[in-house]
């Protein structure tokens, strides 16, 4: 009972930016908005929808190409760019824009620069999903087309392909809201969308509620991703899952095709990770000693700190509601208070300072701010815990039980061990989401809370590239523990 | 004293089990006793109500009513029902139940925690000697055979000297080789250290070979229960003659003289039982090894077509009236397809049904 009410608290916290922002309609349209309205908002709408296509399409090339040839075809290094591909996850967008921009590469201050830098940044989600599709599902129906007679490349796209395209999708709207909610590289760009828009009417034109206005259009926009997401992963029920994906039967490639393979995978690897974290540590070496004092260990210090207590809090709450869930079926509230990886970090930001300046003694708080991270990153917790808690079946409880341990002996000598693993990766996930998070933390933080991702705000916002390069390699390097995490369970699946 | 008294125990689902209808209990009405260092079985189709009998009988569920006593103490006092934690039983699941985290010896220590040190580690040697896997203690679950895994899960569940050990299906994930050798292990695990013990399965031949007393359930009723002798030669029930081995139900006339005439010879009336043996029209129960074949030309029967079991031969013989009755043969003598065939009755005892209890079933 304690579970259900708590976990319907928590849903409703979740839920309660989205009312807040919806709400702010009731009050009348202001001089911001109406002047937002008039000179911004075809331009902000092109510019996403440039930006989201562009990437759409930069994404879904990248990622299907680099997953197919990892996944079914031989060639030099293969095995290494299997799990290197993955690697400019740890980059945050913001840091990789920043870097495009130093580097002073002709023609970047542009559309297709700003596209060019997020395709970079956010390829491996298509990667990793397209790639796992092609592991697991296309295998055997590969094998009987092949029993058919179709080779093995028209086999792929005659099968594989459409076999994975549900995955393919679910991977691409991973990063077309990823793409949506980005501040920190768009800002770098001054490339005008809605999280830059409305950061300008809260910011600049001190227009809360203009701002809420303005995020709704964005609300709409995230949950139409969020659907088109859900209904790609509900599709991907049709595909029967083998048991045990069988290790891969990959095709050696000879003569050129063999080395423009080996070249392409490692063109987009020097480009988005390579490049980039060897300009950032060269850039961080050269400042080193001059910077790194007494207040860049503050910032770091206040980024760790607040990155451990928001994975507490949402490991905590993604707990509960995992537990309550085992016990009384509580889906919908669990469906509600996961939704909120759609939300973009500025919409929540909006929300948590309205909330927090309707009630007064909130201000200057870290509420808003732990708000944002939860609902932000309820669900990147909650996926590896509840994964740990379907491990343990019914019979598991009874078989405890029916040996005398029910209860607090049930949970702590079974159920807790078992949990630990799912516990520890939903917070070093949470962990590093927060330390590279960039609005929520920007635009809530108490006075006196300067973090990592807000120093390099600032420094880029000043256009001082060098010293932003500290805090970066700091970040990409904190960022490059849950892609290490990741990689291994790559290496577990057959490769 | 019997150890396990259930009286009237049923039980309904309310709403959560969309496939089943609610208003249809689970178990109904059932009543038996069993005494300390016997084992039975509960045996029937999927939905009989066995599994939830022994779930009842575990803890894990609560009777609406009814009453369950063991070892002299009502644990279903409505209110008051003891948690399963607390009703010293042991239990062993179809698929494995085993704790991932643990080592073989610490899944059998799991629940010794009561013991000292030494007692626990005297008896998860005891223990793991009694199943046969000693100088496995250190591995872990994920690095036995199915098996193994429920054997280990069987001394966890000894390990603590239960007042019952409740089997669930325990075989049934196991290859066929394995099930028969395990259910033979079991069988003697039980009888050397005298555990009471309940099963469940809906495998007959599981059933006769572990236990002592085999109860036959039907849509949350018992209707049978008796042991697997009598269960197989003389059932009470249509469908236990059914649902136990293989059976073909031929019709009958009952006669004056005292006896049961068929197409394929007369059957005393005598040692029967079932249905109404006065009733005009009855059906008589033929296994396999009731009957004998015999080569004849002007045999009124005809084999019709033959499965090699190994041992014997199953033959499929077609009577005059259409009706088909099944026959096991020793498997060197060979019938050829198409011959006719006299049929000599070996049976000692005549099962009748009346034909009207037996329609629209089978």
């Amino acid at each position: 009972m304690i579970g259900k009410t708590a976990s319907f608290l928590i849903a409703s916290l979740i839920a309660a930016p989205i009312l807040v922002i919806l709400s702010s309609w009731r009050t009348p349209m202001d001089d911001v908005f109406l002047h937002l309205m008039s000179t911004g908002l075809s331009e902000v709408l092109f510019n996403t929808l440039w930006l989201v296509m562009g990437v759409a399409v930069g994404t879904t090339v990248l990622g299907v190409s680099l997953a197919w040839l990892t996944a079914t075809l031989e060639f030099p290094g293969r095995a290494i760019f299997n799990w290197a591909l993955v690697l400019p996850l740890a980059i945050p967008t913001y840091v990789l824009a920043f870097v495009n921009i130093a580097l002073a590469l002709p023609g970047i201050r542009s559309t297709g620069g700003i596209i060019f830098v997020m395709t970079m940044a956010l390829y491996p989600y298509v990667y990793l999903l397209a790639r796992n599709g092609f592991l697991t599902s296309g295998k055997r129906a590969t094998e009987v087309a092949q029993s058919l007679g179709q080779t093995p490349i028209s086999a792929f796209f005659k099968v594989a392909l459409p076999m994975a395209q549900p995955m393919i999708l679910s991977g691409l709207m991973l990063a077309l809201m990823e793409t949506l909610a980005d501040f920190g590289a768009v800002s770098i760009f001054n490339y005008d969308t809605f999280t830059t828009t409305l950061y300008k009417a809260w910011f600049s034109m001190f227009s809360l509620n203009a701002a809420a206005k303005f995020s709704s259009f964005l609300v709409v926009l995230a949950f139409l991703l969020l659907w088109l997401e859900q209904r790609a992963r509900q599709s991907k029920r049709y595909i029967p899952a083998e048991k045990q994906p069988r290790s891969a039967m990959r095709v050696p490639l000879n003569g050129a095709p063999r080395f423009l393979a080996s070249a392409y995978c490692f063109t987009i690897l020097f480009v988005a990770f390579i490049v980039p974290v060897m300009y950032l540590s060269i850039g961080a070496f050269t400042v080193l000693s001059e910077d790194l004092d007494s207040r860049y260990f503050g910032f770091l210090g206040r980024s760790l700190g607040l990155s451990a207590m928001a994975a507490l809090l949402v490991v905590a709450g993604a707990l509960l509601m995992s537990y309550t869930h085992r016990y009384h079926k509580i889906a919908f509230l669990v469906r509600l208070a996961t939704v909120g990886y759609a939300l973009p970090g500025t919409i929540l930001a909006v929300a948590g300072i309205m909330i927090t300046t309707s009630a007064g003694f909130l201000t200057g708080t870290l509420f808003a701010m732990m708000l944002g991270y939860l609902t932000r990153f309820m669900a990147v917790a909650h996926n590896p815990i509840e994964s740990g808690m379907a491990r343990i079946t019914p019979h598991i409880d009874e078989a405890a039980r029916s040996l005398g341990a029910g209860g607090l002996r049930m949970i702590t000598k079974v159920q807790m061990p078992l949990l630990r693993e799912g516990l520890i990766v939903g917070a070093i996930l949470v962990f590093v989401d927060v330390m590279k998070e960039m609005p929520i933390t920007l635009m809530t933080r108490p006075f006196g809370w300067d973090t990592l991702a807000v120093r390099i705000f600032e420094f880029t916002a000043e256009g001082d590239w060098e010293r932003a390069t500290l805090p970066a390699i700091t970040l990409v390097l904190t960022g490059l523990l849950p892609v290490i995490l990741l990689t291994r369970r790559l290496e577990r699946c057959p490769s | 004293m019997p150890i396990i008294e259930l009286s009237e125990v049923t039980k309904t689902y309310q709403g959560e089990r969309p496939l089943r209808n609610a208003s249809v209990p689970a178990v109904y009405d059932v009543s038996f006793q069993i005494e300390k260092g016997e084992v039975l079985a509960l045996l029937g189709p999927s939905g009989s109500g066995k599994t939830t009998l022994l779930r009842l009988i575990a803890g894990f569920e609560t009777p609406e009513s009814g009453k369950i006593i063991l070892d002299g103490r009502d644990v279903s006092v409505k209110g008051q029902v003891v948690p399963p934690e607390k009703r010293g039983i042991g239990m062993v699941f179809q698929d494995s139940s085993l704790f991932p985290h643990l080592t073989v010896r610490q899944n059998i220590a799991f629940g010794l925690y009561r013991y000292n040190k030494n007692e626990q580690e005297r008896k998860v040697l005891e223990m793991i000697g009694l199943v046969g896997l000693t100088g496995f203690l250190d591995r872990y679950p994920h690095e036995l055979s199915g098996g193994q895994q429920q054997r280990v899960a069987l001394a966890r569940a000894l390990a603590p000297n239960p007042i019952v050990l409740l089997l669930d299906e325990p075989f049934s994930n196991l290859d066929p080789d394995m099930r028969s050798k395990m259910r033979e292990e079991v069988h003697a695990i039980l009888k050397r250290v005298s555990m009471t013990a309940i099963l469940v399965t809906h495998d007959h031949e599981e059933a006769f070979t572990i236990a002592d007393k085999v109860a036959v359930l039907n849509a949350g009723k018992i209707e049978q229960i008796d042991t697997p002798e009598m269960i197989y030669h003389l059932p009470k029930t249509y469908f236990v003659a059914d649902f136990v081995g293989s059976a073909d139900f031929i019709e009958g006339e009952v006669t004056a003289d005292g006896k049961i005439y068929t197409e394929i010879g007369a059957f005393p009336n005598e040692i029967g039982r079932g249905g109404s043996r006065t009733a005009p029209n009855i059906v008589v129960m033929i296994r396999p090894d009731d009957i004998h074949l015999i080569p004849d030309p002007n045999g009124i029967a005809k084999i019709v077509s033959k499965q090699f079991r190994g041992s014997e031969n199953l033959y499929k013989v077609l009577l005059p009236s259409g009706a088909i009755v099944h026959s096991s043969e020793h498997s060197l003598v060979d019938y050829p397809h198409g011959m006719n065939v006299r049929i000599a009755l070996t049976a000692t005892h005549t099962v009748v049904f009346s034909a009207s209890s037996i329609k629209g079933r089978g």
